[in-house]
């Protein structure tokens, strides 16, 4: 079985995996990283984002054998002590009710704001429009976005 | 207005203390059921012993009190909010509270369950007793330490001082305390004083989620533990003839293939190695019973309403009588499609069965019935099972039902391994437990512009609407009044989604009594309110709703939302309901976009009593709300041939973001004892922007999903 050395939060790892294995069940079961969630495997529902050299990217779809040296960031490595913005305006707003999905959430706001840090409404509901959250926060989603990135500017 | 009945409990029997070996106090309760009479709480927290007391509480030498909640967390916010009852009477600082999900071993009570937004209404009395019996001995055991009468001595913030200024943290006095009487008339504060309740709070896992710390039953991992996928029968009606696993065998990872009554279980040592494993099996299946479809449902749900297999529900007068001398009558049709739950966290369990016991852990709404669910499988004794419940990546009514905790031990049984079952979000939507598709027709005779009769028939797939639906509005508000139901047994697998019946029914209701006002060109508000007026005083006790309360949020509803007074271009929706205990009463705004219908805010009048945690009440409002809005709007899932047709969410339609409109929330200031929120706010959603539709567009919708129906042409109107 193929040997991947992957960059992950600042680490590096050493796994070995079947090459067509989706880096979300690489996180989950060979690194015991569960913060990165499984929703759909299909990539239309967010819950599994994570970024790879700073882009938002559905774990699900992307295969072990495909990310090579590129930076790997999870839930767990966003800032060492929730001190992101994102995760403070999180924690803020009180956005969760489950809870599931928030990970992913988090995730593709860090990364859309990396891009953009004083988006107006339509941009950040456009950002966000491919993370389902089933409990139907997404109000508090987008106030938590929008807090995020006054933290930012 | 009807009183809110708390359940009856005796607090002698249902409180009991004990000295922690480590130091401090633990105090077991038991929320609902008394608990046996030589029943004691462990001197050990980590053999907490929930089959006599379902909760506890532990104070420590240092003043932190633990809480370990009872109920199970789907994401509607009782393991925050049931102990802020219990701090708040304890009166102690919430930041000195740490909460943990308390878990279920055996199972000898009555409600560790969620589910019907029960948890806080039949929570609230007995937790608030728990908490004040639980101050009043830390008074007693401060008052003999000083020697003075305990009626001198008063709390504040974890601290007990007396009349000389004299103060004692409950840390220090725990010790003494545990040894004390349970004393029998506590005092419960007047809600003015309250504190913690009414204040918010933020949800108490936050840093976890937020983190990506293991919380849920699909993180759940154990030494030696297997992963397994299951190959299911493709479609209802189908079973399993043979299969072929050579190919699965080959997969690296898979380690054995288990059958299983019609299933066949992957076991892997990781889930991706199980789910390639599935994939590569070949197996052959027949039809063991019939195949159905939608559209098949469709007509034998139709010829049910128009047939005569009724049973009544209810009935006051004739409607018979009233239809015949009516000047007018007016019928219309509703219908919804089956839906399915699809929680984010795909079903899930781990289940360890041994020859000593069997070990269940997961995501469960009902610990206790899967506990004996899963005994009577295995023919083991009930009190050799144990269940340990996860956080839930959402419940919404999937996760009653225990059907993933018995495959979990079924297979570990077989394996005679600890296993963990894993659905993929096609085995979630494939087999599932549906919101059945359900049909309404709606009657009203109207004689001298009074409605004189009102003659409602449900026709759904396996059950009907149960308990006190029918006695709902407008039950007790018109004189002939009937509501009937049938049903038709399907194979394919029904039960409650988030409001059961109320889901769809408040629909079917709102939309009726909105076109109606039209039709008798009355104001839509003065309808309803001249309807309720009726209710006032009534002595039926099958009448739970208050005409008073629901009065009061339409009004507070129509002030708020600027009912009649919106923008140009902005057309209004409104809805009113009652169920779960909680009334509700919602406007929607809608907007044409590029001549389509987008809703951009609702705004949410709720009367729920006292509100515990604003912060996380507005949550679940918000939730409710939105989802209403998106299951009325885009929730559309059939059958052909007993195949669901959709099984992910590339062609199965969740709402996003991009297409929520802003939920307003304004609560009932009230001194009356909460009731729930997960559930009602989502029925009223989908005729407030249903009624907001027909004012924008002039099309009167009367099936879901909207977007499906939305470019048919009005019917009579």
């Amino acid at each position: 079985m193929p040997v991947y050395n992957l960059k992950i939060n600042g680490k590096p790892h050493t796994v070995e995996a079947d090459q067509d294995t989706p880096l979300l069940w690489v996180l989950r079961d060979h690194l015991d990283m569960v913060g990165t969630k499984f929703g759909c495997g299909i990539g239309q529902c967010g819950a599994c984002t994570i970024h790879i050299d700073g882009s938002a990217t559905r774990s699900c779809l992307l295969q072990v054998s495909a990310v090579g040296d590129m930076e790997i960031t999870t839930i767990e490595g966003l800032s060492e002590d929730i001190s992101h913005p994102v995760q403070q305006a999180w924690k803020e707003i009180d956005v969760p009710q489950c809870g599931y999905c928030q990970a992913g959430q988090v995730m593709s706001a860090a990364a859309f704001l990396s891009q953009n840090n004083n988006p107006n409404k339509s941009e950040i509901r456009d950002a966000m429009s491919g993370n389902i959250c089933r409990c139907a926060s997404y109000n508090r989603i987008e106030k938590a976005v929008e807090l995020a990135a006054s933290k930012m500017s | 207005m009807k009183q809110i009945v708390s359940p009856s409990f005796s607090r002698r029997s249902f409180i009991r203390t004990s000295a922690l070996a480590g130091g401090g106090i633990l105090i077991g309760f038991n929320l609902f059921q008394a608990c046996k009479p030589e029943a004691a709480p462990p001197v050990d927290v980590s053999k907490l012993n929930f089959n006599d007391f379902n909760a506890f509480i532990k104070i420590a030498d240092n003043g932190m009190v633990t809480i370990f909640s009872p109920n199970p967390e789907i994401g509607q916010g009782v393991k925050t909010s049931m102990p802020m009852i219990i701090a708040e009477e304890l009166d102690v600082t919430w930041d000195n509270v740490h909460v943990v999900q308390g878990a279920l071993d055996t199972n000898n009570f009555t409600r560790q369950v969620a589910g019907g937004s029960q948890s806080i209404r039949f929570g609230w009395e007995p937790l608030r007793q728990t908490g004040a019996t639980a101050r009043q001995m830390l008074i007693n055991a401060a008052a003999a330490k000083w020697g003075v009468n305990a009626s001198e001595c008063k709390t504040e913030n974890g601290v007990i001082i007396n009349a000389n200024g004299d103060k004692l943290g409950y840390g220090e006095v725990v010790k003494e305390a545990a040894a004390l009487e349970v004393p029998e008339n506590v005092t419960l504060k007047d809600p003015k004083d309250f504190k913690i309740i009414g204040n918010d709070a933020s949800n108490v896992d936050i840093d976890k989620i937020i983190t990506g710390k293991s919380l849920f039953g699909l993180d759940y991992k154990e030494e030696g533990m297997m992963h397994a996928v299951v190959l299911r029968p493709p479609a209802f009606g189908k079973k399993l003839v043979d299969f072929d696993d050579t190919a699965t065998k080959a997969v690296s990872g898979v380690l054995e293939v288990i059958k299983f009554g019609d299933k066949v279980a992957v076991l892997a040592k990781d889930t991706w190695s199980a789910m390639k494993g599935k994939k590569a099996l070949k197996a052959n299946w027949t039809s063991d019973s019939k195949l159905e479809s939608t559209e098949e449902h469709d007509k034998i749900l139709t010829g049910l309403l128009n047939g005569t297999a009724f049973k009544t529900m209810r009935a006051d007068g004739d409607v018979k009588k009233a239809f015949a001398a009516a000047d007018k009558v007016i019928e219309r049709t509703y219908e919804s499609p089956f839906l399915p739950h699809n929680c984010m966290e795909p079903m899930n369990f781990f289940a360890d069965v041994t020859s000593e016991k069997v070990r269940l852990v997961g995501p469960i709404q009902t610990p206790e019935r899967t506990a004996s669910r899963v005994a009577e499988l295995l023919e083991r004794d009930v009190k050799d099972v144990s269940v340990e419940m996860t956080r839930m990546g959402g419940g919404f009514g999937r996760r009653l039902y225990g059907d993933f905790a018995l495959e979990a031990a079924e297979i570990s049984k077989i394996a005679q391994k600890p296993v963990k079952v894993i659905y993929s979000r096609e085995d979630d939507m494939s087999v599932g437990i549906y919101r059945p598709a359900i049909k309404y027709k709606i009657s009203a005779s109207v004689k001298d512009g009074e409605i004189t009769g009102y003659h409602l028939k449900e026709a759904s797939v396996n059950s009907n609407m149960y308990g006190l639906i029918p006695n709902f509005f407008p039950a007790g508000a018109i004189e002939n009044y009937q509501v009937d139901v049938a049903s038709y047994d399907s194979n394919i697998t029904t039960g409650a989604w988030r409001a059961p019946y109320t889901n769809f029914l408040s629909f079917a209701e709102q939309s009726f009594f909105d076109e109606l006002a039209e039709i008798l060109e009355i104001d839509r508000i003065k309808l309803r309110l001249d309807l309720l007026q009726k209710v006032k005083g009534t002595t039926d006790d099958r009448i739970q709703y208050s005409p008073e309360r629901l009065e009061n949020v339409i009004k507070v509803a129509v002030d708020k939302s600027g009912w009649g007074n919106a923008k140009e271009g902005v057309y209004q929706g409104f809805s009113a309901y009652y169920c779960h205990n909680t009334h509700v009463a919602e406007v929607a705004d809608v907007v044409l976009e590029n001549d389509i219908p987008v809703v951009k805010k609702v705004t949410c009048v709720v009367d729920c009593g006292i509100v515990v945690n604003p912060l996380g009440a507005k949550n679940q409002i918000e939730g409710g709300v939105i989802d209403g809005v998106g299951h009325a709007m885009y929730g559309d899932f059939s059958f052909e041939d007993g195949e669901p047709q959709d099984k992910n969410f590339n062609t199965y339609r969740l709402i996003r973001i991009n297409e929520t409109p802003i939920v307003e929330t304004h609560f009932i200031e009230s001194d009356v004892a909460p009731t729930g929120l997960g559930e009602p706010t989502l029925p009223p959603a989908g005729a407030a922007v249903a009624n907001a539709i027909k004012a924008a567009k002039g099309i009167r919708l009367y099936k879901q999903p909207f977007i499906k129906h939305m470019k048919a042409k009005a019917p009579l109107g």
